[in-house]
């Protein structure tokens, strides 16, 4: 049984529309629903959360009826590498500085690729990032500081 | 004539040199995106829109319309001399358009699909200019019940006809709903779904919600692919296309373009669909069928002329209405809201220089498309020998960037990248993001129509019904459900999707 759910589609689509509807119905309780005539805040979220739950319920049961499975690769070091690239630059580009936050981002990005050659990223990074500095930081004049002793 | 008057003084605004300026950008950098396989106009505007605040709106409208109209130019390109589609609305134009290629006659092929793309695009900038008034003009006299019915069809009918699984599409559009409910209520100033974090007071950004869904999980699913190559650069020799290709072409184009205007109307339809139908109606009215994918120039006409025209009606019903009938849309709905423009028919009255300036840079647009793609054919190819491996650290640099520039948080980039994650997740689930990203926009607007109908009707949830335009809606969101349940459709539908 667990086999057959494992790579179930619809299964775990249900599944994620029911947990989602569900959890915004139990949240939403604190929110005065009020009445048709004054609807209070609570009233569209409840309503969605609802129809929400009832979608998920609907697929769920068709995955386990219809048992199609998950096509394709789920890529996985692109699916992790990436956000946690994403995740430095914005901390960077608080706590640290625009030229360390890119270079980060390019670097970490860049490993997430199928083939990492150190010296063309290095070439790229380097380009990228005079580019985007000469772009961003003087023709748009965005207030970012470029490195971290110059905050 | 007031069309004329009203058109002379759209070209009297986009014929400014700012505006010229960016269309040629969004033009430019549409064809580039286009020919560029692995990267769509949906992500390029949704990367593009911070930039967006620091231009004036008519301006900014004008580039981001160029992009999306140009990406439809551009992927013909990759599709003929490379078997590859560079934008899924040019997959049917691969079928013949790579095997005139491979018979010497990539020159005529290109030159056809411009062409096409051209005439198409002139008589869509028209058919705007002639429909969109009278449409804005209906739409003023909507009140909050006829605003409902209205957003409720549109994204009834754009979850039913996009691509994939109904039901989840359907559910995609009410998580959409959902997430358009962060944030403070603005009747009671209750914060909703905010969980004590202080930013998501103000909702989830526009933004952060597309760059995630569309451009992350956009390069997290490429780089699942492997990607294989064969350019036929140097095959290029004569462009124009014979006097015969010309008088088996006209026919095409024009059926194309009615097509394509036609189902660009309708929400959930991409140009995609527009363009396979086009092909389908070509094959079948042709007096010999079998010429079809051995390199027939009626296969490259049609499909381009009917994506373009598909891609460039879709602007009424977001111009005049406010409703977003594709992803792209909502994007652009989107960018409206960034410069302080509320969506809606009175656009064309309040701004008249955003609608007039908009649709006559379209037609310019197209003039520069044709001239910017035919010669300049050999650059665009040799941009395809760039690998991915160096354009999509570049892709997530830009995105990176512009998001961050939205409030100066880096909250907002931590958002993006949970919405890449969860994003690629949703495509492996087979959960359409664009019925949620519709959701998304329609949201605040539904939730605020719903509670002024019910107050003006003291709460009577037949108000709907009881207005003659409001049930006509609800009559036509009935229809279309029912249509779509039917056995018969839906089989059809299933093997249309594999």
């Amino acid at each position: 049984m667990m086999n057959n759910l494992r790579n179930n589609k619809d299964f775990f689509a249900g599944l994620m529309f029911i947990v989602i509807g569900s959890g915004a119905v139990f949240i939403a309780r604190d929110y005065p629903i009020g009445s048709a005539l004054r609807m209070g805040p609570g009233y569209f979220p409840v309503a969605l959360g609802g129809l929400l739950f009832l979608f998920g319920v609907y697929i769920m049961v068709q995955g386990l009826i219809k048992k199609v499975k998950m096509e394709g690769t789920w890529s996985m070091k692109a699916w992790i590498i990436l956000p946690i690239a994403t995740i430095i630059f914005g901390y960077l580009m608080d706590n640290g500085g625009f030229v360390p936050a890119l270079l980060a981002l390019i670097f970490i990005s860049a490993a997430a690729g199928n083939e990492f050659k150190f010296r063309e990223v290095l070439i790229m990074a380097v380009l990228l990032t005079v580019g985007s500095v000469g772009l961003f930081i003087y023709a748009l004049e965005m207030p970012y500081p470029l490195f971290p002793w110059s905050r | 004539m007031e069309i004329f008057h009203n058109l002379i003084y759209g070209f009297g605004v986009a014929l400014s040199l700012q505006n010229l300026w960016f269309c040629f950008i969004g033009v430019f950098l549409g064809t580039l995106i286009g020919v560029l396989p692995g990267i769509g106009p949906l992500a390029t505007i949704a990367m593009l829109l911070p930039i967006t605040f620091n231009v004036p709106p008519v301006a900014a409208m004008i580039m981001l319309a160029g992009i999306y109209y140009g990406a439809q130019y551009g992927g013909s390109t990759t599709s003929i001399l490379v078997n590859l589609p560079g934008e899924i609305s040019s997959v049917i134009t691969c079928i013949d358009g790579y095997q005139m290629a491979r018979n010497g006659r990539a020159g005529p092929a290109l030159a056809i699909a411009a062409i096409g793309s051209f005439i198409a695009g002139s008589i869509a900038t028209v058919l705007i200019a002639v429909f969109g008034p009278p449409l804005a003009e209906m739409a003023l006299k909507f009140g909050a019940p006829e605003y409902f019915s209205l957003m409720l069809m549109g994204l009834v009918t754009a979850a039913v006809l996009a691509q994939g699984d109904m039901v989840k599409s359907l559910a995609m559009v009410v998580l959409g709903l959902l997430l358009g409910v962060v944030g403070t209520d603005v009747n009671s100033g209750m914060s909703r779904f905010a969980f004590g974090i202080p930013e998501l007071t103000d909702g989830i950004s526009f933004v952060v919600l597309a760059v995630g869904m569309f451009a992350v999980a956009e390069i997290v699913s490429n780089l699942g692919e492997t990607e294989e190559r064969v350019v036929f650069t140097n095959k290029v020799t004569h462009l124009w296309p014979t006097f015969d290709d010309m008088k088996r072409s006209i026919g095409p184009i024009l059926r194309g373009t009615a097509l394509g205007s036609f189902m660009g109307v309708l929400p959930g339809t991409g140009p995609a669909i527009a363009s396979f139908s086009s092909y389908m109606v070509e094959k079948k009215l042709s007096k010999d069928p079998s010429r079809f994918g051995k390199g027939a120039i009626e296969g490259v006409a049609g499909p381009e002329s009917a994506n373009n025209a598909d891609a460039q009606c879709k602007f009424i019903p977001m111009l005049t209405l406010g409703i977003p009938s594709s992803a792209v849309m909502a994007l652009m709905l989107g960018a409206l809201t960034i410069q302080g423009i509320a969506p809606g028919p009175q656009v064309m009255t309040q701004n008249p220089d955003l609608f007039w300036g908009l649709i006559a840079s379209m037609w310019i647009g197209n003039l520069m498309l044709v001239v910017l793609n035919l010669p300049l054919v050999g650059l665009w190819v040799s941009l395809l020998k760039v690998p991915y491996r160096i354009m999509f650290p570049a892709i997530m640099a830009f995105c990176c960037i512009g998001i961050y520039s939205v409030n100066n948080s880096g909250l907002d980039v931590y958002m993006a990248a949970f919405f890449g994650v969860v994003g690629f997740l949703w495509r492996k689930l087979e959960c359409p993001p664009a019925p949620l990203l519709l959701g998304f926009v329609l949201g605040p607007m539904m939730e605020e129509n719903l509670r002024r109908a019910l107050l003006i009707s003291r709460g009577d949830a037949t108000v709907f019904f009881t207005r003659p335009i409001s049930l006509g809606f609800m009559i036509a969101t009935g229809l279309i459900l029912v249509i779509m349940v039917a056995p018969a459709v839906r089989k059809r539908r299933e093997q249309f999707t594999d």
